[in-house]
């Protein structure tokens, strides 16, 4: 295609290459042998990479997820790490296949960005971690304090709206990559760090000493984070889409990693449709029928997926709050594989 | 062909072919119009597919965002802003903010530069010896690892607000940076503003009163006791007789942080070490290689006609030294500006932090936003660059070479 070579040409100047709009994803990924997937650039829990160099955390078993549905091999995974103010542009240039990067879904990113999500992974909510020595016990006792935050996050807008809606005055040093933030929330140059709770609970780790900071009970935003895909290609869209809806389908009709060979060998309609022996719902996506088997066996269910990266099983120990299943307390709702 | 129409001389036209096609002549001509034609069409190439391509994609394009609420704070602003003012006030916020860090930091990196390299040429060796450590030092780290290191050695120096350090009971330093009184207008402001011009006038008027007669007839005169009688002594009375000009509005601890005063934020002051500190050592070799290139027969000449050191240096060699310091110091003062777009990594809401940065990604529209930025970069490099130009050119006509 000239005209689009000739975009390219621009695109590399202005820092955004622009694709043909109706590129074939999923083509592009089985030819490639790899998905490439936009991460953080370090967030205990959603994604870090581990003393040997694996990406391990919540946000990168999604793409592994992703990987384990086209390849049948959770390794095929490039990891791009990627700082909050350069997400969208490494996904609307196709640098990136999926954004897995706690972002928060929200009208104008669904609308201006030419990009999708593809559901929510995780109902999380902005709060305010502060040392304890402060003796500060609620958000509005926070009149006049200097909060840091990290730039180019909805954050920093969530942050004006509370004080100003609460009438109180703050300050706000804005840093590019969350480590900054954290080292100069930690320095003492402000009283307050403020971003989602998940990453709160994670970025305390990181702290020399957890115990001396708590998180608010304030939740003052809505943050449904979820995986982003290229607006225009419908079937990687469905298929990123659904790869996130089968673990949830999984948890709830109780397939684990540990399971998942028996149950394959159920004979209830509903698994037998959800393991491809009846039907063909796998190839309808673009995979094979036993792609919610290799899901599962790569990466477990997502309650599995949770316990272990972020909730009981894991350093964090958040408790699954809102991202219970419906049936159990909380909203995480799949419709139904038929 | 009739007697009245004359054809341009053939010798202009000529002249013409050369200049525009060159030894090709007019073929040549040719072929450069060929290839301008070429370079605009692949610029309107580029454009509009570009935009064909972000509207199938259903990217928001265009400039209708400069108009949205921003939505989000800035915690330095020179101009009144809020977060419920535009995307275009945030770019002018953060455009002030570059441009005070540039224009402070070429004050100080030139003052620094200038002393470091008369320190690297003064005959006492351990002045030397500093400092040309200072500039090996300082110009073989990278700039954002300076940066860093400022902001975090200033920040790790200094106590929380509470435990402030209190000077005068009126200035406070702290981990929030370095809060002033700040000064409130009074009725006396007027009369005091009156006073200090009339005696900046009196003393220019003064001053070159004081040159004529001394390249006129000679007569050296003292001046300066004269000038500081003026310039402090007439607002001194005028504030007398009317009243203070302002009073100051003393900051107080309230709860995190300091209210009233005016606030020199940490981010500043790291940034503004780092970028001043760094170019000087740049600017050190570039003054110093400028004195050592005018000719040593100047300064012993300055020497035999009785003038000092100093006053040989000031007044003879370094306005020759200019003319060769010039050019690449414009360079350091373009390049100070442009690294001052490292801001971001300690949170300095910069041009590239609050409209590169936090706008492009509140509103996505990358393509407009980098644009932008780099046309603005682009417009105060060439502003800077003009300036210099300009005094260049000053001086080459006061020296006598036009």
């Amino acid at each position: 295609m000239k005209r689009a070579s000739l975009v390219l040409t621009v695109a590399f100047a202005a820092g955004l290459a622009t694709p043909a709009a109706h590129a074939q994803t999923l083509k592009t990924v089985t030819d490639r042998g790899m998905v490439s997937c936009g991460v953080s650039q370090g967030l205990p829990g959603f994604s870090s990479p581990d003393d040997k160099g694996n990406w391990t955390g919540f946000d990168v078993d999604i793409c592994r997820a992703v990987a384990a549905a086209i390849f049948n091999d959770p390794s095929k995974v490039k990891f791009v790490p990627l700082s909050a103010k350069d997400r969208f542009t490494a996904l609307q240039s196709g640098e990136i296949d999926v954004l897995s990067r706690n972002t928060t879904w929200t009208l104008s990113r669904d609308t201006t960005l030419g990009a999708n999500f593809t559901g929510v992974t995780y109902y999380d909510g902005q709060g305010f971690l502060v040392k304890k020595s402060l003796k500060v016990n609620s958000a509005l006792e926070l009149n006049s304090a200097s909060v840091c935050v990290q730039t180019g996050t909805t954050t920093e807008q969530n942050l004006a709206d509370y004080f100003k809606s609460n009438s109180m005055k703050y300050e706000v040093i804005a840093f590019a990559s969350a480590d900054e933030t954290v080292k100069a929330y930690e320095s003492g140059r402000c009283d307050v760090f403020t971003s989602d709770v998940s990453q709160l609970y994670a970025e305390r780790l990181k702290l020399a000493n957890p115990a001396d900071h708590a998180v608010l009970p304030e939740v003052i935003s809505k943050e449904p984070l979820g995986p982003m895909v290229r607006h225009g290609d419908d079937q990687w869209f469905d298929l990123v889409k659904w790869v996130l809806f089968a673990m949830v389908d999984a948890e709830e009709l109780g397939i684990t990693q540990k399971n998942v060979d028996d149950m394959a060998k159920s004979d209830k309609p509903e698994l037998k449709r959800v393991f491809g022996t009846d039907g063909n719902l796998g190839e309808q996506l673009g995979v094979t029928k036993d792609w919610v088997a290799r899901i599962v066996k790569a990466v477990g269910n997502y309650g599995e997926a949770f316990d272990r990266n972020v909730g009981a099983g894991s350093k964090l120990g958040i408790a699954r709050g809102l991202n219970q299943l419906w049936n159990k307390g909380g909203i995480q709702y799949a419709p139904p594989i038929r | 062909m009739s007697t009245e129409s004359r054809p341009p001389p053939p010798q202009f036209a000529a002249k013409l072919r050369r200049a525009l096609g060159g030894r090709a002549g007019w073929g040549g001509f040719a072929f450069q119009l060929l290839f301008v034609a070429v370079l605009i069409w692949i610029g309107y190439e580029i454009v509009v597919n570009a935009r064909a391509n972000l509207q199938a994609q259903r990217i928001t394009s265009g400039f209708g965002f400069l108009g949205n609420t921003a939505g989000f704070d800035v915690s330095q602003n020179l101009i009144p802003y809020s977060g419920s003012d535009t995307y275009t006030r945030v770019f002018f916020v953060g455009l002030l903010n570059t441009l005070l860090v540039a224009v402070i930091g070429i004050f100080f990196a030139t003052a620094i530069g200038f002393i470091v390299a008369l320190g690297r040429l003064s005959p006492n060796w351990l002045l030397a010896r500093i400092s040309g450590g200072y500039v090996e030092l300082i110009r073989n780290l990278p700039l954002l690892f300076q940066i860093l290191f400022w902001y975090l050695a200033v920040l790790a120096a200094l106590p929380n607000p509470r435990q402030g350090i209190a000077l005068f009971g009126s200035f406070f330093l702290s981990n929030r940076g370095l809060v002033i009184p700040r000064p409130v207008a009074e009725p006396g402001l007027e009369p005091f503003a009156i006073a200090l011009l009339v005696a900046v006038v009196a003393a220019l008027l003064l001053r070159s009163y004081a040159r004529r007669q001394l390249f006129e007839h000679g007569r050296l005169m003292r001046i300066w006791p004269i000038v500081l009688g003026l310039l402090i002594g007439l607002p001194l009375v005028t504030s007398l007789v009317f009243g203070a000009p302002v009073m100051f509005e003393i900051p107080q601890l309230k709860g995190f942080n300091f209210a009233g005063g005016s606030r020199v934020i940490p981010e500043f002051v790291a940034l503004l070490l780092a970028l001043s500190l760094y170019t000087a050592a740049f600017i050190a070799e570039i003054v110093r290689a400028g004195i050592q290139s005018v000719h040593k027969g100047q300064m012993e000449a300055g020497a035999s006609l009785g003038l000092s050191r100093g006053s040989t240096l000031r007044l003879i060699v370094v306005p020759q030294a200019l003319r060769v310091i010039l050019p690449p110091l414009t360079n350091q003062y373009l390049n100070l500006t442009k690294n001052s777009s490292l801001a971001v990594a300690i949170g300095y809401p910069d041009l590239v932090s609050v409209f590169a940065g936090t706008t492009l990604s509140q509103t996505g529209q990358a393509i407009e936003i980098i644009a932008i930025t780099m046309g603005v970069y682009l417009l105060i490099s060439l502003v800077t660059s003009a300036i210099m130009s300009f005094y260049g050119w000053r001086l080459g006509r006061s020296l006598g070479n036009t």
